[in-house]
C-alpha cells in the first residue's frame, strides 16, 4: 500500500472515531446487556439461539448504517467542504484517495465489529455461563459480516462519487434490500419466461448477494458452515468490492471539483 | 526558466438540464510566470481567476489547452511536490488540531518524519499560530483558518505557491502580515502566484500583473510599466494654507489639506509654478508627476474589448 493511501485511511478513521462515531458501540452495549437479561428471565432452552441471533443482526444492522451513513458523505463531504483541494493539490492520485477513504472506512468498521463481538459473546457468557465449540459459529458469521460491510461501503463510495448524499443513501440502502433478497430474485429470475426472465437474472447477478452472506440463522442453530462456502463469500466479496471501488474511481477520475 | 507556462488553457461547462448549454468559464489563455516573481492575478469576482488556478492544481480538467510548470508537465502528479496552493476561503478537517492538520499534509506531501516535525513547528511559528496549535480547527476564526491555509500551501517548501484570494478574511494587519510572508516568500527564492481583486495588494506586492474579466485575459504586464504612463500632469505640494492668485491664473485646481496645499496644474507649467512659488516666499515640499493607477489601468481593461464587443461572452463559474 502506498503511504499516501495509509495516511488517508488513518485519517478517515480518525474523523470517524472524533465525530463519535463509535459511540454507537455504548447504545450496542446497552441493547445486549438488556436483551440479555430479559432473554434469560423469559426463554428456557433457547437463551443462546435468542441472543446469537439478536446480537449477530444488531451488529450486522448498526454496522450497515454506519457504513452507509459515512460512506455516502466520504466523497462528497470533501467536495462540498473544499477540504479536498488541499489535498490534491498534492501529489496524491485520485484513486489513491478514493482507496485510501475506503481503507479508512473499512477499518472503522472493523474495529466497530471487533468491539460488538466482544458484546456479543459478553451477552453469550452470561446466559449460558459457558462457551461451547459451535459457538466458533458465531466468529465465521462475523466474518461474513465484515465481508458484507467491505461491499457496502465500497458501494456507498461509489454512489458518492457521482450523486448527493441524500440519492446516495437512498441508492446504497435500496441496494442493500434487494441484495437481501438476492437469493429470491434469482429463484424468481429461474421461474420467469422471456424478456422478464433475462431482466431478472441480469438483476439478480448485479446486485450484491447479501443474502449468501448472512449465515446468522445458522449460527445460532449451530449448523455447520462448509470452508467451501467461506471461500467462495471471500472471493465473492472482494472481487465486487475491487468491481465497485474500480466504478469510484473510474467515475471520480473524470470528475470537475467545481 | 519560466516557472508556469500556460499554453491556450480554455473551459466550457456544459449547463443546464441536459448539460447541452455551453456556458465558457475562460478563454483560450496564454500565460508566462517567471521564477522568482511575485505575479498577480487581478479580475472581479467571477472572472475565471479560480477557474484558472484550479485548472493549473488538476482540480477542474480544461476543455483544451495545456500548460507546463516548473519546466514538467502540469499533469505530473510528482510536480506537486514543488507546488504550495491556498484556495479560497479554505476549510479544513475541523476535527484536528493545526499541528495535526500540518503534519497530516506533510505526509501526503512526502515530507519524511524529522523534517515534517521540525517545518511543522517553523511554519505554525511563521503564521502564528504557536498558541493554539493545540486547538481543533472547528473553534478557528476565519483569519486564523486563513493562517493555516497559508501554513499549509508553504509547509513542503515548495519552489512555486499559489494563493487564490490569500488576503479575503483577514483584519488590517493580518493582510499587512500576509503581504510581508510573500515578500519573504519572493526573497526565498520562490514564485508566487496569487489572484485577488484587491488592486491595493496587487499594486504594493506584484512585480508583474495580469487582469482577466469574464474568462478573457485583458491586459498583462509589469506594474511599474502599467502605471508609469504619465497624464500630462504635476501635483504640487506646499506648505501653508495661503493660495497665490499666480497659481490660480496658471489654472491649478488647488485643496487645502491640513496645513499643506496640493495643487494640480499642466506639466509645463511646472517651472512657472515653481517661480510663483519662490516669488511669494512659499515653501516648497514636493513636486510630483501625475502617473496613471493600477486602478484606472484596471478599470480601463474591463471596458469591452473591441473583439467581444457587441456579443455575449459567457461568464466566469
Amino acid at each position: 500500500m502506498s503511504p499516501r493511501i495509509f495516511h488517508i485511511a488513518t485519517n478517515t478513521f480518525r474523523e470517524a472515531v472524533r465525530d463519535r462515531v463509535l459511540y454507537n458501540l455504548i447504545a450496542f452495549a446497552l441493547l445486549l446487556s438488556g436483551a440479555a437479561i430479559f432473554v434469560g428471565q423469559i426463554s428456557i432452552d433457547i437463551e443462546r439461539l435468542v441472543v446469537v441471533d439478536l446480537g449477530l443482526t444488531a451488529v450486522s444492522l448498526f454496522g450497515v448504517v454506519i457504513a452507509i451513513f459515512i460512506g455516502i458523505g466520504l466523497v462528497s463531504k470533501e467536495i462540498e467542504k473544499r477540504t479536498l483541494y488541499t489535498v490534491l493539490s498534492r501529489p496524491v492520485r485520485r484513486w489513491e484517495f478514493i482507496v485510501g477513504k475506503f481503507f479508512g472506512l473499512a477499518g472503522t468498521l472493523v474495529v466497530n465489529t471487533f468491539f460488538m463481538a466482544i458484546g456479543v459473546f459478553g451477552a453469550l457468557f452470561y446466559v449460558a455461563h459457558k462457551f461451547s465449540k459451535p459457538d466458533a459459529l458465531i466468529l465465521v458469521a462475523l466474518y461474513f459480516i465484515v465481508l458484507e460491510f467491505l461491499i457496502i461501503c465500497s458501494l456507498a463510495l461509489l454512489f458518492s462519487s457521482f450523486s448527493s448524499p441524500l440519492l446516495s443513501a437512498v441508492f446504497a440502502f435500496s441496494l442493500f434490500v434487494i441484495g437481501s433478497f438476492a437469493e429470491d430474485l434469482r429463484g424468481f429470475a429461474g421461474l420467469a419466461h422471456g424478456v422478464t426472465r433475462w431482466f431478472a437474472t441480469a438483476a439478480a447477478y448485479l446486485v450484491p448477494n447479501f443474502s449468501a452472506l448472512n449465515v446468522i440463522s445458522a449460527a445460532a442453530h449451530e449448523q455447520p458452515l462448509s470452508s467451501q462456502l467461506i471461500l467462495h463469500n471471500t472471493l465473492y466479496a472482494l472481487f465486487y468490492t475491487a468491481m465497485a471501488l474500480s466504478g469510484a474511481v473510474l467515475i471520480f477520475e473524470r470528475r470537475n471539483l467545481k | 526558466m519560466a516557472a508556469i507556462e500556460i499554453l491556450g488553457l480554455e473551459k466550457t461547462y456544459m449547463v443546464g438540464f441536459w448539460r447541452k448549454r455551453p456556458k465558457r468559464a475562460l478563454q483560450p489563455l496564454h500565460l508566462t510566470v517567471e521564477e522568482g516573481e511575485i505575479f498577480g492575478f487581478l479580475g472581479p469576482n467571477g472572472a475565471g481567476k479560480t477557474t484558472t488556478l484550479k485548472m493549473l492544481m488538476g482540480l477542474v480538467f480544461p476543455t483544451s489547452g495545456t500548460a507546463r510548470i516548473l519546466g514538467h508537465e502540469w499533469t505530473d502528479p510528482e510536480i506537486k511536490t514543488q507546488i504550495g496552493f491556498l484556495p479560497e476561503q479554505p476549510y479544513f478537517y475541523d476535527y484536528l488540531t493545526a499541528h495535526e492538520l500540518l503534519d497530516y499534509y506533510g505526509q501526503l506531501s512526502g515530507v519524511p518524519g524529522k523534517d515534517r516535525k521540525r517545518r511543522v513547528e517553523e511554519v505554525l511559528q511563521r503564521v502564528g499560530l504557536t498558541d493554539i496549535q493545540g486547538v481543533q480547527l472547528r473553534k478557528f476564526s476565519k483569519g486564523m483558518l486563513q493562517r493555516a491555509g497559508i501554513a499549509q500551501a508553504i509547509l513542503h517548501n515548495p519552489k512555486l505557491v499559489f494563493f487564490d484570494e490569500p488576503m479575503s478574511g483577514l483584519d488590517p494587519l493580518g493582510r499587512r502580515e500576509v503581504r510581508d510572508l510573500m515578500e519573504q516568500l519572493k526573497q526565498e527564492g520562490k514564485t508566487v502566484f496569487f489572484s485577488t481583486h484587491i488592486l491595493s495588494d496587487a499594486e504594493a506586492l506584484c512585480d508583474r500583473v495580469a487582469i482577466i474579466y469574464k474568462g478573457e485575459l485583458r491586459g498583462v504586464g509589469a506594474v511599474e510599466d502599467l502605471t508609469s504612463t504619465v497624464q500630462g500632469k504635476v501635483e504640487v505640494v506646499w506648505q501653508g494654507t495661503q493660495i497665490p492668485a499666480s497659481m490660480k491664473a496658471l489654472g491649478a485646481d488647488c485643496h487645502v489639506t491640513g496645513d499643506t496645499v496640493r495643487a494640480v496644474l499642466a506639466e509645463n507649467q511646472q517651472d512657472a509654478a515653481i517661480d510663483a512659488l519662490r516669488r511669494e516666499r512659499i515653501r516648497l515640499i514636493a513636486i510630483t508627476p501625475l502617473r496613471t493607477s493600477l486602478e484606472a489601468y484596471f478599470v480601463e481593461k474591463l471596458q469591452p474589448s473591441k473583439a467581444t464587443a457587441g456579443k455575449t461572452v459567457g461568464t466566469a463559474v
